[in-house]
């Protein structure tokens, strides 16, 4: 069925009634990943004006000393929000955002392979940072500092609501990060276009994978943290507090092991837009791919090796402060391994001096000044002399400004044509550019002094004497010329939506596939799908942007009024699914706002309401689940190109499968994070270890808990393999679901007959080791009733087959969590009952 | 707030001011550490300069000029240095575990002040008197949440936590007066948790000590 003989504007017709939106309130259901791209990209900025006006305010209060602008009550909110809005409200929002909007115009696809979660992510973004932001306007904004150190942040030293609005607030926006990471982890793998091989995939891709993964890896630990933290103040189970055998430190690690992966999280997609945008500025194809992306990947290791560094003054051994400080200096190879291929790029081409091109220098001046201080807090003794003064504020300014706002900007006004259909206008940005940059160095740059003269971070005032007047005057008049710079940019990009030109399709003679969509971007992307044969797409295949609309390509055709797209082969990209993707709809609004009311009553401690909420939303999901999937076979169909391919649906491993796969790797870091913490607390944590489990729980009750959850693996298995005779499949199923809900039943015991979880650290540990295990069952049982129904009505057959498929990896999860978890409980509790 | 001290142009608590040899080995590490960084700069941002002109023909190299040499070699050849020079210093700066500690004083954090007691009894907030020349143990510990004991000009900070005693080696050598702050955001009042360090020749140091406690006390 390649290029009927049917025009381009028939096609367009054909697409564009499948793809269509409802407007007015059915803008809420939209899926779509322009639409969300887009709008997780105009809230991130609406937050990043909220956190920059916050920063007015606290540079204001500390132009001159003894100002009596604020008192500490007001400046200690407003230093917490400030970066609590930057970190999770803007950063990492916006390069989601960004990523959703570019990757499947880059990728050669229609769409991301989870719409409607992108949707629910959105939306519990957009809720959670509400939260946070109503707290501050009527004055209940945490303030213990953005990294919540307990036990100021704790129960006795922070009575009011506040840490609990952090708290939950923050793990809310939390699951939008980790359903993008998901998302972005499983389009970039498969869903892509056909002949896309690893070796052809576009250098932002690569960039956006291994931060989708360092997510999954990253964020675990400060959810869990949160969720402890969180649990310890409602309920007074001791995780953090050393006078009942908690320990202040476990929750630093937990932190940090977030917090410095988070920066790299934050830098890697803003280079990968360096590495897309400066070689196509310099005429030259990037130099040294295949080091980038090695270097990329080392990166994402090694940032997880490092966060110790930001606790070299907690009194630690030395020998593990020498470990980290080496491994600080380490993660420097592979950043100027980037550094430097970008100057080879640069020199080997024709650099032009475009506006994209004079931020990215922006980029190189700033953020190479911030790796060298880098360097030097990674120097333990001159830590023990800079840390928790101004020269950390600024050098994390230099790194975080530097490596993410800098290229953000040459992004926005790169890609800003791609976005609206209109040629780039470059004065008023050229204007803002250096409003920026020179405000920021008036801001930053002697300000490292400022600390060096002993200037803490986090006081709303000094005395006079302390000779740090004129520095921090110079900085404040520094933060307001920078902030004009940025009103300009606003008003600059305002202004172009509305009166710049037409553009021509590909402005700037760029080589990556976004730059074949026509303009204004359609919702389906490409009428179809283009056969890559090239890395450089746009300059191998002449003519591709024709071709595509007039139909020459895969998935040319409207069936059915179904949205399709295709996955391929994670490696040699052979296309090898047809992906149908979801129609809008409000479940993910729903989901969002039920979602919203379980985290609000846990606020308010109406947890009748919370739970009430999360049955919602789990209905909701479930509803949502159901509507995916098929009642009966199609086979093979055409996909173009003399291609026939199956549907996703009739596949063993379809998207959903890779999903679920991610999902666990974030679940299991949670995991691996809380027998950390159990490990924490028995070996370096003082004071002696209680027993953890009560004496009436014998041995055998974990060997029948994990015989029984091995048990409903065996039964899945077989299941799995019995999946085309409906009656022996449904009654091994029945048997799994009857383990479980067993296994279930001994846990809630095992819950039940523990010892005081208030009474220590470890009893509550081991209390929330068995709560995780008891709920991941409880989940599992809930996917098992519903795979039960889904078999029932026709929706598994002997080539659907992939959500038995799809339980088995939870099945398998969780009996190794089971057996890993009851055996560190028995390691907690050496003396046998 | 704080008492009249006798400072330099920097401030009171100025690291760049040092007044003890740990002190000084930080500051001389920072010296070093901002000459060859601006070096660093200088040589990235030449390369930048001359890539937008014509001169950029003559730095068409191989490749792996840039990428191995540029990117792996030069820093992995420079971080090296650094970091054996940082470890050197890092061991002179800890306690030399063959000199005993000429004096004990326990160093106690709270919502929002510093309680020094020494082994005599003497208990003072706010204010430590230390001898002149000799090794000192600090030991630093919390009553509440997080604090960071911190002497600029005598040597780096360490946090006090609550349920842990973290000790510090101070040795100060000259006479004089000094200051010290909580570098760890503790609350409300973090922003006035100063102290002061008044070290005094060893000879006079008890009579010091008692009419340093005198005025506490009258106070």
């Amino acid at each position: 069925m390649a290029a009927s003989g049917k025009s381009a504007l028939l096609r367009h017709k054909d697409l564009q009634r499948a793809w269509c939106n409802p407007p007015g309130w059915g803008r809420l259901a939209a899926v779509n990943h322009s639409i969300i791209g887009r709008r997780f990209i105009l809230t991130a900025l609406a937050f990043f004006a909220i956190g920059g006006l916050l920063a007015m305010l606290l540079r204001a209060q500390l132009a001159t000393s003894r100002s009596a602008f604020v008192g500490p009550e007001i400046y200690n909110q407003f230093f917490t929000m400030h970066g609590t809005v930057m970190m999770f409200l803007f950063a990492i929002p916006l390069f989601e955002g960004l990523a959703m909007y570019l990757l499947p115009k880059m990728l050669g696809s229609r769409d991301m392979a989870f719409p409607r979660l992108s949707a629910y992510g959105y939306w519990c973004y957009v809720l959670g940072g509400s939260i946070l932001v109503v707290a501050l306007a009527i004055g209940y904004a945490p303030d213990s500092g953005w990294f919540m150190y307990t036990p100021l942040s704790s129960k006795p030293y922070t009575p009011g609501i506040n840490s609990d609005v952090w708290l939950i607030g923050i793990t809310f926006v939390e699951i939008s990060a980790i359903s993008a990471a998901v998302e972005i982890a499983v389009s970039i793998l498969r869903i892509r276009t056909g002949g896309m091989s690893l070796q052809r995939l576009p250098i932002f891709a690569w960039y956006m994978l291994v931060t989708a993964f360092m997510i999954l890896v990253g964020f675990p630990p400060l959810i869990l943290g949160s969720i402890l933290l969180e649990v310890e103040r409602a309920f007074g189970w001791p995780f953090f507090d050393p006078t009942r055998g908690g320990d202040p430190l476990l929750w630093q690690h937990l932190f940090w092991m977030f917090g410095h992966p988070e920066v790299y999280i934050i830098f890697l997609p803003a280079a990968g837009a360096i590495s897309t945008i400066l070689p196509v500025l310099s005429r030259q194809r990037l130099i040294g791919y295949s080091w980038l992306v090695a270097s990329i990947i080392a990166l994402g290791f090694i940032s997880f090796g490092l966060w110790v560094h930001h606790m070299f003054t907690t009194g630690l051994p030395h020998l593990s402060l020498a470990f980290f400080s080496a491994a600080s200096l380490l993660v420097v190879i592979p950043t100027s391994v980037q550094i430097f291929s970008w100057l080879a790029t640069l020199v080997m081409g024709r650099p032009q001096l475009k506006l994209p091109m004079l931020y990215i220098l922006g980029f190189f001046f700033v953020f190479v000044m911030g790796g060298l201080t880098g360097v030097m807090v990674g120097v333990v003794p001159f830590d023990w002399q800079a840390h928790d003064t101004h020269f950390v504020v600024a050098h994390l300014h230099y790194v975080l400004v530097g490596g993410f706002v800098f290229p953000m900007l040459a992004a926005a006004y790169y890609w800003l044509p791609r976005f609206t259909g209109r040629q780039a206008q470059h004065r008023l940005g050229l204007v803002a550019f250096w409003l920026i940059f020179l405000g920021f160095h008036g801001t930053f740059f002697l300000m490292h002094l400022t600390g060096l003269r002993g200037m803490p971070r986090r006081i709303f005032t000094y005395p006079v004497e302390m000779n740090w007047d004129v520095l921090n005057l110079i900085s404040s008049m520094g933060s307001f010329v920078m902030a004009a710079g940025f009103a300009l940019f606003v008003v600059d990009i305002i202004l172009q939506l509305r009166f710049a030109p037409r553009s021509c399709r590909n402005p700037w003679q760029a080589d990556t596939l976004e730059w074949t969509v026509p303009g204004p971007v359609p919702l389906y992307n490409f009428a179809a799908l283009p056969h890559i044969r090239s890395r450089y797409p746009l300059k191998a295949q002449s003519g591709l942007a024709l071709k595509l609309a007039t139909g020459d390509g895969y998935l040319p055709e409207v069936r059915h009024g179904w949205m399709e797209t295709l996955s391929v082969d994670m490696v040699s990209g052979r296309p090898d699914q047809i992906v149908l993707l979801p129609k809008p709809t409000y479940l993910p609004f729903f989901a969002a706002l039920a979602t919203a009311v379980f985290f609000l009553g846990a606020l308010f401690k109406i947890y009748g309401l919370a739970l009430a909420g999360l049955a919602t939303a789990m209905t909701l999901f479930l509803v949502w689940a159901w509507h995916s999937g098929l009642q009966r076979d199609y086979g093979a169909l055409p996909a173009g190109l003399g291609l026939s391919l199956p549907l996703h649906a009739e596949t063993e491993r379809p998207p959903a499968w890779w999903a679920m796969a991610f999902t666990l790797v974030a679940d299991g870091t949670m995991f691996a994070s809380l027998l950390f913490g159990g490990i924490f607390l028995l070996v370096v944590t003082p004071g002696e270890v209680q027993p953890a489990i009560a004496s009436g729980a014998a041995m055998w009750l974990d060997i029948v808990i994990i015989g029984l959850l091995a048990g409903a693996v065996f039964a899945m298995r077989r299941t799995v393999r019995a999946v085309a005779t409906p009656a022996p499949r449904q009654r091994l199923i029945g048997i799994a679901f009857v383990q479980q809900l067993l296994a279930a039943a001994l846990l809630v015991y095992l819950i039940r007959a523990a010892p005081d979880a208030k009474a220590h650290a470890v009893h509550a540990l081991s209390t929330a080791m068995l709560w995780y295990l008891a709920l991941h069952v409880m989940v599992a049982l809930v996917m098992t009733g519903f795979t039960i129904a889904r078999g029932r009505c026709g929706y598994i057959s002997a080539t659907r087959s992939a959500e038995p498929r799809i339980l088995l990896l939870w099945y398998t999860y969780v009996a190794l969590a089971g057996l890993i978890g009851l055996a560190l409980l028995r390691l907690i509790s050496p003396v046998a009952p | 707030m704080l008492p009249l001290l006798g400072t330099g142009c920097d401030g009171p608590l100025s690291s760049l001011d040092p007044a003890s040899p740990q002190a000084s080995a930080v500051a001389d590490l920072w010296w070093i550490m901002l000459v060859g960084s601006g070096l660093v700069f200088l040589l990235v941002m030449t390369l930048l300069t001359l890539a937008f002109t014509s001169a950029r023909r003559y730095l068409r190299r191989p490749h792996a000029i840039y990428i191995l040499g540029g990117g792996l070699v030069f820093p992995a050849t420079v971080l090296s240095v650094l970091l054996a020079y940082a470890l050197f210093t890092g061991e002179r700066l800890l306690a030399d575990p063959a000199r005993p500690a000429a004096l004990r004083v326990q160093a106690m954090a709270a919502q929002w002040q510093w309680t020094f007691r020494y082994a005599s009894g003497i208990e003072m907030s706010d204010r430590l008197v230390l001898p002149a020349g000799q090794p000192v143990d600090i030991a630093i510990s919390s009553q509440d949440v997080i604090h960071s004991f911190w002497i600029p000009r005598l040597g780096g900070k360490i946090d006090a936590l609550p349920g842990r005693i973290h000790v510090m080696r101070i040795i100060s050598e000259q006479v004089g007066t000094y200051a010290g702050a909580c570098a760890e955001f503790c609350g409300l009042n973090h922003a006035g948790m100063y102290f002061t360090v008044e070290v005094v020749p060893l000879a006079e140091f008890e009579t010091v000590l008692r009419q340093a406690m005198d005025e506490t006390r009258s106070n």
